[in-house]
C-alpha cells in the first residue's frame, strides 16, 4: 500500500513506471495515507507538513505556502501550533490526508480512510475527499464500508481472500449482482421456518437469516402485495433498494473474515 | 498516466489553483540527507531538555567525583597513573565513554521507536527517499550531537585544567568516531529486535561493563588477563586510547592507526549490517 513493497506475482506499473527501478520517481507523485496514523507526535501539525514537504524537495517558502493552504483545506487552522498528541481522532487523520497531498501528488492511496471516525468527522473527510477528486486527484481507496465505496468511489473492485470477485461501477455492481429492491420480512422467532416456503417464490432470491428473510425482487410492493395473497402475514416488512452492502454479502458470504 | 491525461490533469490544476506547483527538479543525494536530518533536528528542538541530564550532566558529575575526588587520593598515593595526574588522565577516557553513552541514547529507543511506535521512517519511505538516506541521515544527526557534545566537554574540562595541549581538539573527531563505531552497529540491532526488552539487557551487560573495562577510569593492563580481550575487541578502549594520546599531545604511532582501523571496522561492518535490516524491516 505505501508503495515500497517487493512483487511477488504478476507485473506491476504505476504512472506507466517499473516501481522496482523507478521507485522514487513513483513515489513523488504518489500520496500515501496509511491506516495507522503515521505522525511524528513530538512535532506540532504544522511542522509535521513542514518536514514531510522537505523529503520531497519542496523549499523552504513552497513548503510553507503549502501547509498553510492544507491547514486550511483539513480545517486544522486553528491547531497548527498545537502539538499532534493531543489531537482527536479525526483531526489526527485529516492531519494526515493533508501531508499526503503536500507534493500535490496525482495519486492518492487511502487505507480505510475513516475508519473509527465518528460520523461528522466522517461527513467532513468524504466532503474533503470529493473535492480532490474534482480537482483531477486520483483517489484509491481501501475500505470495508460499502456507503463509502458508494459516495466516493467511480469504479469498484471487490476482493475476497486477495482475489477480484468483481469489478464496476457502484450502479453496475447492484445491477448485476442484486435487484432493484430487497424486502426485509420479520416474524415470531419460532414462526419463521413455516414461512420459508410461501415466500421462497415470490422474488428472484430469498436468503434466510436468523432473525428475518430477505426477498430480493425487483418491486418491492408488488412482492408484498402477492405475499398477502398467498396469507403470509410477517410481524413486520419493510421495502428498501438494494445495496452495495448487498452485493458485497452476497459476493464474500456472511461468515466472519478473521 | 499517460501524457494526455497528465495534460488533463495540470488544466484542472491552474483551474482551481491548489494542484499547481510548477515542474520540481530531482532530488541530490545531499538534499535528500539535508530534509532528513531537519525532521530529527525539529524533533530535538523540542526534546532536548529531557536529555540534557545524561548528555552534560552525567559527564559533568564523572569529572568532579572521578577527577578531582578519586584524583586526590590517586595523585598523593601513586603520583598520578605513569606520571600523568589523574585527571588528565581519565577526562580523555570520560570524553570516549560520553560518546558511548549519547550514541547508545540516541540509537536504541529512538531507533527502535521510529520502526515501531510511530513508524516515521515508513511515512519517510513512501516519500521520494530512499534507506540510504533516512538512515544516513539519521547517523548523520546523531555524529551532530556527538560532536557538540565533545566540544561542550572538552571546554568545561579545560577549565578545570584536564588537558596538556592543544592536540586535545583532536578528542573532537575521536569522540565523533567512538560514538559511531557503537552507534552504527545499535542502529542494526534496533532495526532487528521485535521489543525493547532487549535494550535494558544492553545496558546492563555492554554499556556499564564496557564503561569499567575499557581503560576508562584505570589502565587495562591492570585488569585480570582473562577480561583484556573484551577491552581490545570492543571500540570503547581504542577510542579511549586514542582520546588519551590526543589529549597529552602524544603520538599514537602505528598502534594509533590499528585504533582507528577497529573504530572505522565498527562503523563500516555496522553500516552494511544496518542497512540490510533496515531494508528488511522497512521495505518488504
Amino acid at each position: 500500500m505505501e508503495g515500497v513493497g517487493v512483487v511477488t506475482e504478476g507485473e506491476l506499473r504505476i504512472l506507466d513506471m517499473d516501481p522496482a527501478t523507478d521507485g522514487a520517481a513513483i513515489r513523488a507523485r504518489l500520496g500515501v495515507c496509511p491506516q495507522r496514523d503515521i505522525l511524528d507526535e513530538d512535532l506540532s501539525v504544522e511542522e509535521n507538513l513542514w518536514v514531510y514537504g522537505r523529503f520531497f524537495g519542496l523549499s523552504r517558502s513552497e513548503v510553507h505556502r503549502r501547509a498553510d493552504e492544507l491547514l486550511q483545506f483539513a480545517q486544522l487552522g486553528e491547531r497548527r501550533r498545537d502539538r499532534v498528541e493531543p489531537l482527536s481522532g479525526g483531526m489526527k487523520r485529516r492531519l494526515t490526508i493533508a501531508r499526503s497531498l503536500m507534493n500535490n501528488p496525482e495519486v492518492l492511496l487511502l487505507d480505510e480512510p475513516t475508519t473509527g471516525l465518528d460520523p461528522q468527522a466522517r461527513h467532513v473527510l468524504w466532503d474533503r475527499l470529493f473535492r480532490l477528486k474534482r480537482e483531477g486527484v486520483t483517489l484509491i481507496i481501501t475500505t470495508h464500508y460499502m456507503d463509502e465505496a458508494e459516495q466516493l468511489c467511480d469504479r469498484l473492485v471487490v476482493l475476497d481472500h486477495g482475489r477480484i470477485v468483481a469489478e464496476g461501477s457502484p450502479r453496475a455492481l447492484i445491477a448485476e449482482h442484486s435487484t432493484r429492491e430487497v424486502v426485509e420480512l420479520r416474524f415470531d422467532l419460532d414462526d419463521q421456518e413455516r414461512h420459508v416456503d410461501a415466500v421462497s417464490g415470490v422474488g428472484e432470491r430469498l436468503e434466510v437469516l436468523p432473525d428475518r428473510l430477505l426477498v430480493y425482487v425487483d418491486d418491492g410492493d408488488a412482492a408484498l402485495t402477492s405475499l398477502h395473497a398467498r396469507g403470509v402475514e410477517p410481524l413486520s416488512s419493510l421495502v428498501r433498494r438494494s445495496t452495495l452492502e448487498d452485493v458485497f454479502l452476497h459476493l464474500t458470504g456472511r461468515t466472519l473474515v478473521d | 498516466m499517460s501524457a494526455p491525461a497528465t495534460d488533463r490533469l495540470a488544466a484542472t490544476a491552474a483551474a482551481s489553483g491548489r494542484l499547481d506547483t510548477g515542474p520540481r527538479p530531482g532530488l541530490s543525494q545531499a538534499e535528500r540527507l539535508g530534509a532528513v536530518m531537519g525532521h530529527h533536528l525539529l524533533v530535538y528542538r523540542r526534546t532536548w531538555k529531557g536529555s540534557i541530564i545524561n548528555r552534560f550532566l552525567s559527564p559533568l558529575f564523572f569529572l568532579l567525583s572521578m577527577g578531582l575526588g578519586l584524583g586526590t587520593l590517586v595523585d598523593d598515593g601513586a603520583g598520578g597513573v605513569d606520571g600523568v595526574p589523574y585527571l588528565q588522565f581519565v577526562v580523555p577516557g570520560i570524553i570516549a565513554v560520553q560518546a558511548m553513552w549519547l550514541s547508545f541514547g540516541e540509537s536504541t529507543y529512538a531507533v527502535f521507536g521510529y520502526i515501531r511506535w510511530n513508524q516515521m521512517y515508513a511515512a519517510m519511505l513512501s516519500t521520494p527517499l530512499r534507506v540510504i538516506e533516512v538512515l544516513g541521515g539519521h547517523l548523520a544527526v546523531v555524529g551532530v550531537h556527538l560532536v557538540v557534545a565533545t566540544t561542550i566537554f572538552v571546554g568545561v574540562a579545560s577549565l578545570f585544567g584536564a588537558f596538556a595541549s592543544w592536540w586535545v581538539l583532536l578528542t573532537i573527531p575521536v569522540g565523533l568516531l567512538t560514538g559511531l563505531a557503537f552507534a552504527v552497529p545499535t542502529f542494526a540491532l534496533s532495526a532487528t529486535l521485535d521489543n525493547d526488552n532487549g535494550f535494558s539487557l544492553l545496558y546492563r551487560f555492554v554499556v556499564t561493563p564496557l564503561m569499567l573495562f575499557s581503560g576508562t577510569f584505570f589502565p587495562v593492563e591492570q585488569l585480570p588477563s582473562v577480561l583484556r580481550p573484551i577491552a581490545w575487541g570492543t571500540p570503547l578502549w581504542h577510542g579511549v586510547e586514542l582520546s588519551r594520546d590526543a589529549a597529552t599531545g602524544t603520538p599514537p604511532g602505528w598502534l594509533g592507526v590499528a585504533h582507528l582501523g577497529v573504530l572505522l571496522l565498527y562503523i563500516g561492518g555496522g553500516w552494511v549490517l544496518a542497512h540490510r535490516q533496515f531494508s528488511r524491516r522497512l521495505v518488504s
